[in-house]
């Protein structure tokens, strides 16, 4: 179940997108989300569609993959349409019976509802599909970088981010073998209800805890050994640099969401939802 | 020129019970004087709770002695002022090659040190690929380490201390981890490296294979160094070694049973060869 998640991997190509700086592709996103919630046009959704549409196609991440990601919303995605088909109220009465009524504001308000969260997701997920976790780390680590200045630790913050990375298949692996060694003992880990399963993973989890914890300790005086003792001074291997082309790609991004609010606040034959 | 210096070196650390009431002092080394010389390999050898480890600790400042001095190129490592310089200096691998590992992509790792010392970006990728390729590992350059044996993981390991361009390499149990094969690779990229880069290399250990090419051999039991000497010369002691359940390399212990048995053979012999070459020798 949990290979079927695609949000947050990372698909390798060489493509313009992957080539972005991190710290670009993470403000573009953002900047692609916030255009999707100042404005309720149709003619705005079909320039963000075109939009999307142009940047995974650049990206080179197949379709599919994308929409692989949008599986895990889907119960939030039905849930969220169903409740506003039902709940909005206005307009022409479309459908009706018993109690629930279908209105024309219902109905649009669902469907824009619909189309937002799948954008949203989709356009997070061109994010990490063209991004590798360090990438994203180093990116988010840099953006972050004034809030130094009010005493969050921010590049405590994104070394522990990047531990956590490297140590997730680790872990995993270990929990698998404890797993093993548990079962060869007899415990029962397939049977029984939530309750009788939940109980059955302390066996498992104790000592994952314990074995974290002692590789916790060794990593960290292995880091101070290799004379780790925080962000000062310190230099970075692969450090972030703009190029032509983020600048390029900030300021397509800026002319998209200018387009996509002037559509929505002065384009008269637009249809309005609010 | 001494690289490494120990004089007097006391360790204790407090025991506890199970509430976490002290019990009394646990005297890990007791009294070590040690002299490394420049450029030389030598090795530690000692089972388990014999006090090694610690005493390696103690080359890095991970560890800061409890009574008596450690100096590391000239550096006391008590000084907090000199900590970095004597940690850039004697650099260290450890035991578990997973747990020392802390970049996601194997240059990244490599880089990790330089990056701490705050070198320039150009140089880091310099070094980085030096270093890697001092190792044999620059083909898995941008491989993720947890693909890698644990062989290679440890050669990642090396080249992360390499990088850093240390005086002196401490490996504490580098191949405690491994199976036979990793522990030849790793002990021949030590070895390579020794004559490449003319490092001085401090090996801890516990087999007794691999400390036969080294200078000088130190053997601890309970905290004291109890032999000194050669390889030669410790393995010739078949019987002291035995005392403090240290075992001698197959081929030793072969010798000097066939020497008990009235074959004259020489002591301390090492190696498979010699011993081949000593008993066609004999009539």
């Amino acid at each position: 179940m949990i290979r079927d998640i695609t949000i947050g991997q990372y698909y390798p190509a060489k493509s313009v997108i992957h080539r972005l700086d991190p710290r670009a592709k993470i403000v573009c996103t953002l900047l692609f989300l916030v255009s999707l919630f100042v404005q309720n046009s149709l003619l705005g959704y079909v320039i963000a569609t075109a939009f999307l549409g142009t940047v995974i196609h650049l990206s080179k991440v197949p379709l599919k993959f994308i929409v692989k990601g949008l599986k895990p919303i889907l119960i939030l995605l039905l849930f969220t349409v169903v409740m506003n088909l039902f709940l909005n109220k206005g307009g022409e009465t479309l459908v009706s019976f018993w109690i629930f009524q279908i209105t024309e504001n219902g109905l649009r308000v669902s469907v824009f509802m619909a189309i937002r969260l799948m954008y949203l997701v989709a356009g997070s997920s061109i994010m990490t599909f063209t991004t590798t976790p360090n990438a994203l780390t180093d990116g988010i680590e840099k953006l972050l970088y004034p809030l130094n200045k009010i005493k969050v630790p921010v590049h405590e913050v994104a070394m522990m981010m990047s531990i956590a990375l490297r140590f997730i298949p680790i872990l995993l692996e270990e929990t698998d073998k404890i797993m093993k060694a548990q079962i060869a003992r007899g415990a029962d880990l397939e049977s029984g209800n939530i309750l009788q399963r939940a109980k059955a993973m302390v066996p498992i989890l104790v000592p994952l805890f314990v074995s974290a914890f002692r590789r916790a300790n060794d990593l960290a005086m292995a880091m101070e050994a290799r004379c780790y003792r925080g962000g000062e001074g310190r230099t970075k291997m692969k450090p972030l640099v703009y190029h032509g082309r983020d600048r390029v790609a900030y300021v397509i991004v800026l002319v998209y969401l200018a387009a996509v609010f002037c559509v929505g606040r002065f384009v008269p034959f637009s249809i309005w939802i609010f | 020129m001494e690289m490494i210096e120990a004089k007097k070196l006391v360790y204790e650390y407090e025991k506890r019970d199970e509430d976490g009431n002290v019990t009394g002092l646990n005297r890990a080394v007791d009294g070590i004087d040690l002299r490394i010389s420049e450029g030389s390999f030598v090795a530690i050898l000692g089972h388990n709770g014999s006090g090694k480890s610690t005493l390696a600790k103690h080359l890095n400042a991970i560890l800061v002695p409890t009574g008596g001095t450690v100096w590391v190129d000239g550096k006391d490592t008590k000084d907090p002022k000199e900590l970095w310089n004597v940690r850039q200096s004697a650099g260290m691998v450890f035991q578990n090659p997973d747990n020392q590992i802390i970049g996601t992509v194997v240059e990244e790792d490599v880089g990790f040190g330089p990056e701490n010392l705050g070198v320039p970006s150009e140089e880091i990728w310099q070094r980085v690929e030096d270093s890697l390729k001092a190792v044999g590992m620059i083909k898995y350059r941008s491989h993720s380490p947890n693909k890698l044996s644990g062989g290679q993981k440890q050669r990642v390991a090396i080249a992360g201390v390499i990088a850093m361009e240390p005086k002196c390499i401490v490996l504490d149990e580098p191949t405690a981890m491994l199976d036979p094969n990793g522990r030849k690779e790793v002990i021949r990229t030590v070895e390579r490296l020794r004559k490449e880069k003319n490092v001085t290399v401090i090996l801890i250990t516990h087999y007794m294979e691999e400390v036969i090419d080294a200078d000088e051999v130190f053997v601890m039991d309970g905290g004291h160094i109890v032999m000194h000497g050669t390889p030669r010369e410790v393995f010739s002691q078949v019987d002291r070694l035995k005392e403090i359940r240290m075992d001698v390399p197959q081929v030793t212990m072969l010798a000097e049973m066939l020497r008990k048995r009235g074959i004259a053979l020489p002591k301390g012999i090492l190696r498979k060869e010699e011993l081949v070459e000593a008993l066609c020798r004999l009539n």
